[in-house]
């Protein structure tokens, strides 16, 4: 038997969040933490999680796992169970709404700030706007992101302003718009990212490379970001 | 975003850049004070006064110094933007840390200028 245990709170019933353990019989299986919150959520129904398409592409069970953030359909119970007890709770830095079900409002607001979308207003060619293979290749890693917040929830300096730094996960996809040879607003995007908080507020310690579920790296990007802006003021 | 008018530079990127070079004119100074003194074992007052007497060494510590100034000023400015917050202490935070900010400043320029009058005094 596995002792589960879950961060519960109910803001319409609960004074204050508390732990709740439950145990699980897993029959000596590796099963996915996201099984073992089904299991659960059948035994009992007023358990509150978010979740889709189980197989790690929404990134809507992104949550925190005996300490680590992960994606609970990816994550294999072997990984997260520690002295034969998983410690489920919600993404850290984030308001909960209920259980493990985090307010994403300020992760989103952040990825606004960055205008995750092509900015370029020459004519429209006929069929596309082409890119190199080269100019292509400069977006792998960056444009996987799902947008799970597991990263920008594990970064102290998001958790102390995530109203001001935009986070490793909205900087990951700056820099996507501005590497893409397609985008024309790049001075733009860089005069916005100047200011101490927006990217300099990343000191660099990689607590969002070690949790990223698709394996991405923001810190190199913010690096890529900082010799841009570098290379476009001095 | 508003200009933080207490940050050293005003800018992220004016401060990030100054961090990493201050910290290099340091970090060169520590490495010659610590080779002068390896090569140097008998070392009497004498020989002491005069290396920080002479004017090039007056001038390395006195980039050392600002150095340390500005490195410290952008590091303490980043401690206190952290955890000296509304979202962390409450509605008083902003009097406090402005407090905390404007002694850390003073603090800094005292150190700074009294650095000066030693190094000039010698």
């Amino acid at each position: 038997m596995l002792t589960v245990s879950i961060y519960r709170y109910n803001p319409e019933v609960d004074d204050e969040p508390y732990m709740q353990d439950f145990e699980v019989d897993t029959q000596g299986k590796d099963f996915m933490v996201l099984d073992v919150l089904e299991k659960l959520k059948v035994e009992d129904p007023t358990l509150v999680y978010r979740r889709s398409c189980r197989e790690g592409v929404c990134g809507s069970d992104g949550m925190n796992m005996s300490g680590k953030n992960g994606l609970a359909c990816i994550t294999p119970i072997s990984q997260a169970v520690k002295n034969n007890k998983l410690i489920i709770r919600p993404l850290p830095g984030l308001p909960v709404i209920r259980d493990l079900v985090i307010d994403m409002g300020q992760f989103y607001a952040q990825y606004e700030k960055i205008q995750p979308y092509m900015i370029n207003n020459s004519p429209a060619p006929a069929i596309e706007r082409l890119q190199s293979q080269e100019e292509r290749a400069k977006l792998d890693g960056l444009y996987e992101c799902i947008l799970c917040a597991c990263c920008s929830t594990a970064c102290p300096s998001f958790w102390w302003n995530p109203d001001k730094f935009i986070g490793p996960s909205g900087l990951l996809q700056a820099y996507r718009f501005l590497a893409d040879s397609r985008d024309t607003a790049t001075e733009e995007r860089l005069a916005k990212l100047d200011d101490p908080f927006s990217v300099f507020r990343c000191h660099g310690i990689m607590n969002c490379v070690q949790v990223c579920p698709k394996g991405l790296n923001p810190t190199r990007a913010i690096g890529h970001i900082r010799n841009m802006l570098i290379r476009s003021a001095t | 975003m508003v200009t933080s008018v207490t940050s050293l530079g005003r800018s992220g990127l004016s401060d990030w850049l100054l961090q990493r070079v201050s910290a290099c004119i340091m970090t060169l100074y520590v490495l010659f004070m610590v080779g002068y003194l390896m090569l140097n074992p008998g070392l009497q007052f004498a020989d002491w006064q005069s290396l920080h007497a002479s004017l090039p060494m007056r001038m390395f510590s006195l980039m050392t110094v600002l150095s340390l100034a500005a490195h410290s000023w952008i590091g303490m400015w980043c401690v206190f933007t952290d955890y000296v917050t509304v979202r962390l202490i409450g509605p008083k935070a902003t009097v406090v840390r402005i407090f905390f900010q404007l002694m850390m400043i003073a603090a800094t320029l005292l150190y700074t200028i009294w650095a000066i009058d030693i190094l000039w005094g010698i």
